[in-house]
């Protein structure tokens, strides 16, 4: 791809790309060159000197040019009168590196001596003892003593939350702390978040941060697995476990699309005797979320262990819910689906599994009834044809591809592939980004185009000629202010473009929706489609993962409504039946992110009480209801999926566990150099191929798009950070999570009289809403913004409102 | 030399003031350059002058004003007027009384360089100079049509700011000036890429200091070959030097390059006070090599070449002479705090190397540190020696090493093992007998 250059590093020959890092050269030949500022994400700064080594080049008769060779004909080598630091030096061809003679061996005692006189010897409380780079290259390269008088030490502040002690996620150990700037680089250049930086100057110098609140950014834990001592920790973690307790389960994040590769680190209690889990790390896919994940997957996994969870079956008898006994409520369950007539609906949260959601439509088909998915975005199908092709890597595209994102706010969203496509543009890639209003990644966009809500199709076509002479084209569209119908137009109108450019079926092109849910592709994959014409009144409904009444959204009612769910919800509430549902970390499973990658999920902590995994419960069902056998456990499933749905066939749980070597180069063993993410040692998982990917005509289809509303609407918006019914479990984030708001532009704000944090009331389809007013900007003149799932009413889509002063 | 010619204010009164400076030919020769020269006709010019960087490195200007990358615009020019070391006092004497000749070296500068915007950064304390003399000279400028655009009805526009520091003696190095300039915190950058490739903004950036430009006006307004009537060959011009410490007449004179040290102590600053013996000389402030005042040195010429070769450096040649009185353990205890104060704690090695040595040499100032201590300072300054990121760790450990290896004893007579104590009394102390030393431990 690049040109190669050819180096020798303490006499071994090693070829890189042009351009590569000594440091990452010699990494390449397994020669750890040790480092504590470096880091292989992030441009180099030379600062901490750890990595000095001895360079020399080839001499070159000054009047000739020619290279000047020994007796033997080998090449003189002229060595540098000083150490240079091989995190900071590019290579070039004929370059001769030592690492291992006494200059650099003492030069690293001496800078590990320097560090180590004004580091605090608190390896035994601290959290990071165990798994610190500090400590391992201290063992490997540092003196066994110190000069330095103890009484001399510099004392700073130990506990200093970056925030207030009420919101703070990360907490900063001065004394610990070696000022190599990875957190702060990492915030400038990685998440484009300038919250943080330093304060001072010499050994005072110290991590501030200078945002409301603190550290105000969707990733500000990753600074804790790439900071290479104990001095950044989380508010969730720190004093929680010692590494070397903690267990390591592979996993996929299950909050959003990206399908972020995790490992979730369990300990087992010594109260309880159960595992737990400690905290949620991320788990190497440079071609999902490289190293990183987002701090709602890093910290909203407390539910897992809520203590408000469903433990036992239950059966309403008298009016009231009552716990039984599985054989009970499923013996009942099947004998009413045997008697529905074909009157049956399963509805379904793309929160769960594959094969939840395969085993249920089964289920359902089986006694002719209908499934549905619980979801408001269209397109599904559309992606199963013309999806991003194979071999697609956000961390590839860069110059001569064109990324468009349409009706999402991507960062709220899908942060890590915020994260992804920034990089992309600021690579070189063409970032176009459509919406109604103002997003963050406007600022990285080379064109920002503005639509009046109900528009977005229009805006769609009006990018034509923007995208014309792109080499790579990746449409992103999501459901910003849209329902089903309206969604489905513009994943049409995305898809048009696509095929008339002729951008399918090739890596880096294509088409990729940003979904609600995390498995909410696979859940069309299973067959399950959102919920068009609701069906009047089945006899039985069976709801999944999915709360209706909860969200106010319009539900059909049932005879008979079985719940298979975490939490009692508001839907659970009302059903005849509530079982208790397994969640992802208590068993095994795949996801498909909205990459069409399909990947595995293994199991890390026991289930509570009597809970089931989904797919379980429907397999048991259907047995009892005389479909056959239940089968045994996912992989079988999953087998069953290979075999029934046509994308997925040949893989397997065998196929999705492969990995294979990975660039950069961390962690394992090589925590020092990458921090503390996990190596990938559990699977990559596989990015099933569209039918453009496997060569088959696509075809372009006039998309049907529904009315414009007029005059004042209301807009549901998504927040990352919401009071879902999983992720409000977490409470170390509530600080984050806003009280109920709405944001109004300020020349509506002025018309009705209204300043910023004033009351109002918002009256959409009848319904009434009392909120605060936020008049920051955000929101164009004539819509008013109304971030959902924040304890107000849920909107469907963009509609006509009246507001008025409170 | 009876005429001076960077403080030529001492010489002609109310030369500051824009008229008188005008009357003496003042902007003739930034005219002449804009309206009948090329950048490159001057860039050559200053080249065979010859004349040399005064900040401290010595480096020849016109070539470094060649090395700004080709094709590549916008361009600057930064003025490195932060003149932060200690014991250096020119710049604000040439700013302040001799401010036209000094603009008008940076205009020149900038038209040799192609920039069309000229940055003076100053530090802090230099804030007066800023508001009361330099602002409003600016100000006349522009309203002159010696600043501004289309200049002399050509198409060279150009324009002077100042830029005030916060106080950081690591913003005279010429990398964290330009991150100062920027808003940011002020830390040396990794070099490559320099200044005149990637400087300021990223673009290509000519740094040079006060005293360096207001030689160019010189240059351009007589010849390079006038220029090089003073000084030597290789340090061809003449120099400010800031002449202080122990000295009846301190200040600035200006005299040839190759002027020998005694010719500037005794002739010039009339000789030490008390007529005592000068025990040491610091020719580039605190952050020399401390050499003791031997003969040798007394007569060594202070030009660039010179003084290299007796191990030291002239560097912006702040002359600090210090007579027999002086304990060298209490000034390297100076020069490292004030190093320890400055460190901007990027790297390693200055951030921590400069804590450590003031530890120890706090120790040894109070009379409790052992001689085995004195070598532990030796080998944390060698430690910290060539692993730094920018120069300030090298300077801080030049007077360090140096007062070690030349005076040593007076480091020795702090320490408890190394003192020469008066005889011991007759009856041996009922306390613990002092702990044996193992003679392999110590130093010495």
């Amino acid at each position: 791809m690049t040109d190669l250059i050819t180096l020798k590093i303490d006499d071994v020959e090693v070829q890189v790309p042009k351009g590569t890092l000594v440091v990452d050269a010699a990494k390449r030949i397994n020669n750890d060159i040790p480092v504590f500022c470096y880091h292989p994400k992030l441009d180099p700064v030379g600062m901490c000197r750890m990595c000095l080594v001895e360079v020399g080049r080839p001499q070159r008769d000054r009047a000739t040019g020619q290279l000047l060779t020994d007796e033997q004909g080998n090449p003189k080598i002229a060595y540098g009168a000083k150490l240079d630091t091989a995190c900071t030096l590019p290579v070039e061809p004929g370059m001769h590196i030592r690492t291992s003679t006494a200059d650099v061996t003492a030069a690293r005692k001496d800078v590990v001596e320097f560090i180590l006189t004004s580091h605090p010897l608190d390896c035994p409380i601290c959290d990071k003892g165990g798994e610190c780079p500090l400590q391992n290259l201290t063992m490997r390269h540092g003196p066994g003593t110190s000069r330095f008088i103890f009484g001399e030490k510099i004392h700073l502040d130990k506990r200093v939350p970056l925030g207030t002690p009420d919101n703070a996620l990360i907490y900063l150990d001065r004394e610990r702390c070696i000022q190599c700037a990875r957190c702060t680089r990492f915030s400038d250049e990685i998440a484009g978040d300038h919250v943080i930086g330093f304060y001072e100057r010499g050994r005072k110098l110290e991590i501030v941060t200078f945002s409301e609140p603190g550290f105000d950014s969707k990733f500000s834990g990753n600074t804790t697995d790439i900071c290479p001592v104990g001095a950044l920790t989380t508010a969730d973690f720190r004093f929680q476990a010692r590494p070397w307790e903690l267990r390591n389960s592979a996993s996929i994040c299950t909050h959003c699309p990206v399908g972020c590769n995790l490992h979730l680190n369990t300990r087992r209690s010594g109260l309880s005797g159960k595992f737990e889990i400690k905290r949620v790390m991320p788990r190497q896919n440079e071609q999902v979320n490289e190293i990183w994940i987002c701090d709602k997957g890093r910290f909203g996994h407390h539910y897992i262990s809520s203590p408000d969870r469903l433990l036992s079956p239950m059966i309403r008898k008298n009016g009231q819910l009552q716990d039984a006994t599985w054989d009970e409520v499923l013996d009942q369950v099947a004998a009413k689906l045997k008697n529905a007539g074909g009157s049956v609906l399963g509805l379904a949260g793309g929160r769960l599994s594959n094969e939840d959601l395969f085993s249920l439509n089964k289920l359902i088909i089986g006694f002719g009834g209908h499934t549905a998915l619980a979801s408001r975005l269209g397109g599904g199908d559309l992606i199963q044809k013309v999806g991003l092709g194979v071999g697609s890597n956000f961390g590839t595209m860069g110059k001569g591809t064109t990324i468009v994102v349409i009706a999402s706010d991507l960062e709220e969203e899908a942060p890590v592939w915020w994260l992804r496509v920034k990089q992309a543009a600021e690579r070189g890639a063409t970032l176009i980004a459509a919406n109604g209003r103002p997003t963050k990644l406007d600022r990285y966009a080379k064109q920002k185009v503005r639509y009046a809500y109900g528009d977005e199709v229009n805006a769609l076509d009006g990018l034509a000629s923007a995208v014309e002479k792109a080499d790579n084209l990746v449409i992103m569209y999501g459901g910003e202010g849209l329902d089903l119908a309206g969604s489905t137009a513009l994943a049409q109108a995305c898809a048009n473009l696509l095929i008339s450019t002729k951008h399918v079926g090739k890596p880096n092109n294509g088409l990729v929706a940003v979904w609600e849910r995390a498995n909410d592709q696979g859940a069309w994959d299973m067959g399950l489609r959102p919920m068009s014409e609701a069906m009047s009144k089945p006899a039985v409904m069976i709801v999944a993962a999915a709360d209706p009444a909860g969200d106010a959204v319009s539900m059909p009612k049932a005879d008979f409504t079985v719940v298979t769910e975490l939490f009692l919800t508001a839907t659970a509430k009302e059903a005849d039946v509530v079982l208790p549902a397994q969640t992802f970390a208590e068993r095994d499973g795949t996801l498909t992110s909205g990459e069409r990658r399909v990947q595995r999920y293994y199991p890390s902590v026991l289930p509570l009480g009597q809970c089931r995994a989904d797919w379980q419960i429907f397999q048991q069902i259907g047995e009892r209801a005389g479909q056959g056998k239940a089968k045994a456990g996912a992989a079988l499933v999953f087998a069953d999926i290979a075999r029934t749905v046509p994308q997925y066939a040949g893989l397997s749980y065998q196929s999705l566990a492969k990995v294979e070597k990975q660039l950069p180069d961390v962690g394992g063993l090589d925590l020092y150099y990458g921090g503390t993410a996990f190596e990938n040692t559990a699977g990559l998982g596989v990015q099933y191929a569209t039918s453009a990917d496997r060569g088959e005509a696509v075809s372009t289809a006039t998309p049907t798009v529904p009315a414009k509303p007029e005059g004042m609407v209301a807009v549901p918006t998504t927040l990352l950070y919401d009071r879902g019914t999983t992720f409000y479990r977490s409470y170390v984030m509530h600080p984050r999570i806003p009280m109920p708001f709405v944001e109004i532009n300020s020349a509506d704000a002025a018309k009705l009289n209204i300043i910023d944090g004033e009351t109002i009331m918002l009256s959409v389809n009848g319904t009434e809403v009392k909120a605060a007013a936020r008049v920051d900007g955000r929101a164009p003149e004539g819509a008013v913004l109304v971030p959902q799932s924040l304890g107000m009413t849920m909107l469907e889509k963009a509609s006509a409102a009246s507001v008025r002063k409170a | 030399m009876g005429e001076h010619i960077l403080l030529r204010h001492r010489d002609i009164p109310d030369i500051d003031k824009l008229d008188v400076y005008i009357q003496h030919g003042g902007y003739e020769a930034f005219k002449k350059v804009v309206t009948t020269m090329t950048p490159g006709q001057v860039i050559d010019e200053v080249k065979a002058s010859g004349l040399r960087g005064r900040g401290g490195a010595g480096f020849p200007t016109g070539v470094k004003w060649s090395f700004l990358t080709k094709d590549s615009f916008p361009r600057y020019v930064t003025v490195n007027s932060d003149e932060s070391e200690p014991g250096t006092f020119k710049d604000r004497e040439l700013m302040e009384k001799n401010p036209h000749q000094f603009l008008e070296g940076v205009m020149i500068t900038a038209y040799a360089a192609r920039a069309n915007v000229a940055y003076n950064y100053m530090r802090g304390e230099f804030w007066d100079i800023a508001v009361k003399i330099l602002g409003p000279i600016l100000a006349d400028l522009r309203q002159r049509g010696i600043l501004g655009k289309n200049l002399f009805g050509t198409d060279y526009s150009l324009d002077i700011f100042n830029h005030l520091g916060a106080g950081a003696y690591i913003c005279g190095e010429e990398t964290a000036l330009l991150e100062s300039i920027e808003g940011k915190l002020g830390q040396p950058r990794l070099r490559p890429p320099f200044p005149a490739d990637k400087g300021l903004y990223n673009k290509p950036t000519v740094v040079n200091n006060t005293e360096t430009l207001s030689n160019v006006t010189y240059i351009m307004q007589h010849s390079a070959a006038k220029f090089r009537e003073n000084g030597t060959e290789k340090s061809p011009g003449t120099k400010v030097f800031c002449l202080s410490g122990h000295v009846n007449k301190p200040g600035n004179y200006e005299l040839p390059l190759g002027v020998t040290l005694r010719t500037l102590i005794y002739e010039h600053g009339g000789g030490l006070p008390g007529d005592k013996k000068p025990k040491a000389v610091m020719l580039a402030g605190a952050s020399s090599t401390v050499l003791a005042t031997t003969d040798d040195i007394l007569d060594m010429a202070l030009d660039y070449e010179s003084v290299a070769a007796k191990g030291a450096m002239l560097g912006s040649a702040s002359v600090i002479v210090m007579d027999e009185t002086v304990d060298a353990a209490w000034l390297t205890l100076k020069t490292t705090r004030f190093f320890k104060h400055e460190s901007c704690g990027k790297c390693t090695p200055c951030r921590e190397g400069t804590y450590w040595m003031l530890n120890v040499l706090e120790r040894v100032n109070k009379n409790e540190a052992m001689k085995a201590d004195v070598d532990l300072l030796n080998t944390v300054a060698n430690q910290i020696q060539n692993k730094c990121l920018c120069p300030l760790g090298e300077f801080a450990i030049a007077p360090v090493l140096s007062s070690i290896k030349t005076f040593r004893a007076d480091f020795d007579a702090h320490t408890k093992d190394g003192a020469k104590k008066p005889a011991p009394a007759a009856k041996p102390s009922a306390a613990k007998p002092p702990p044996k030393k193992d003679p392999a431990s110590v130093g010495d």
